[in-house]
């Protein structure tokens, strides 16, 4: 059945979300407390690891539009990294790849924090 | 005359059952032949367009149920799903503007763009009692 799951990890100081499985209408509102969780803590350096993502729909793209605007008011991003061929084309199929960082991998998304910084 | 198969679900309106109803359509599109991207597409398509029902026919009252049925002839496979909700006025639809719904801490109105993407056709149709989605998928 619907298997989702995140895990919250730190990396060179930086809040790393890991998903795991299919996220949709169903699973996003995990995504979504996860994400709320480190914003009401003011963290607001977050990569979201999509290694394991097998399935993305809208209702989980909607929820990085929902809160990537609070993260960067407060001087920080939500990098994206190591999406699959699959998940990237829905990414990409609505334009996300323009106002998103989408990144191979974790150290890169790293480095694109330290040049930002 | 063509060679027919149909397969028949019905589902409750609920989020719950979505990863079942992925299942149903790749299991079927998958044994009839379709490339692994286009299984993948047609799932997404038919998973926006039941989150679209759960979400604005029926507002999600799960004791609703949705039918879906899937048709495969020698050029295409179709997919019509039925509701008995509140209607969609597809005038109305605008296509979202991803950068301005960020501005303004906004989402949705994703799921029919995409689905008008992936598929090669989508109608709706909610004359009678009844809304009726049909996404057409000609073979590769």
């Amino acid at each position: 059945m619907n298997t989702f799951k995140i895990n919250h990890r730190t990396s060179s100081g930086y809040d790393v979300l890991d998903l795991y499985g299919e996220l949709d209408a169903h699973t996003a509102s995990q995504l979504e407390d996860s994400l709320k969780l480190l914003i009401d803590s003011q963290k607001s350096n977050i990569i979201v690891n999509c290694k394991d993502l097998d399935y993305i729909a809208s209702a989980g793209l909607g929820v990085f539009m929902a809160y990537i605007e609070d993260v960067r008011s407060s001087g920080g991003d939500i990098k994206l990294t190591n999406m699959n061929d699959k998940v990237y084309n829905v990414f990409d199929l609505l334009g996300f790849p323009t106002l998103y960082d989408i990144l191979d991998d974790e150290s890169d998304a790293i480095n694109k924090f330290l040049s930002e910084a | 005359m063509d060679n027919l198969t149909t397969y028949q679900i019905t589902v409750a309106a609920s989020t719950k059952n979505l990863a079942r109803v992925r299942e149903f359509i790749s299991e079927h599109a998958t044994s009839e032949g379709f490339s692994p991207q286009t299984v993948a597409d047609l799932c997404l398509a038919v998973d926006e367009a039941y989150t679209n029902i759960i979400k604005h026919a029926y507002k999600f009252d799960a004791s609703k149920i949705v039918k879906i049925d899937l048709e495969f002839d020698d050029q295409k496979l179709s997919v019509r799903l039925r509701d008995k909700g509140e209607s969609f006025n597809e005038d109305k639809y605008v296509m979202p503007d991803i950068s301005e719904q960020i501005k303004n801490k906004r989402r949705g109105g994703m799921g029919i763009y995409l689905m008008k993407k992936l598929m090669d056709k989508v109608t709706y149709d909610s004359s009678g009692n009844e809304n009726e989605i049909v996404m057409l998928k000609k073979r590769e």
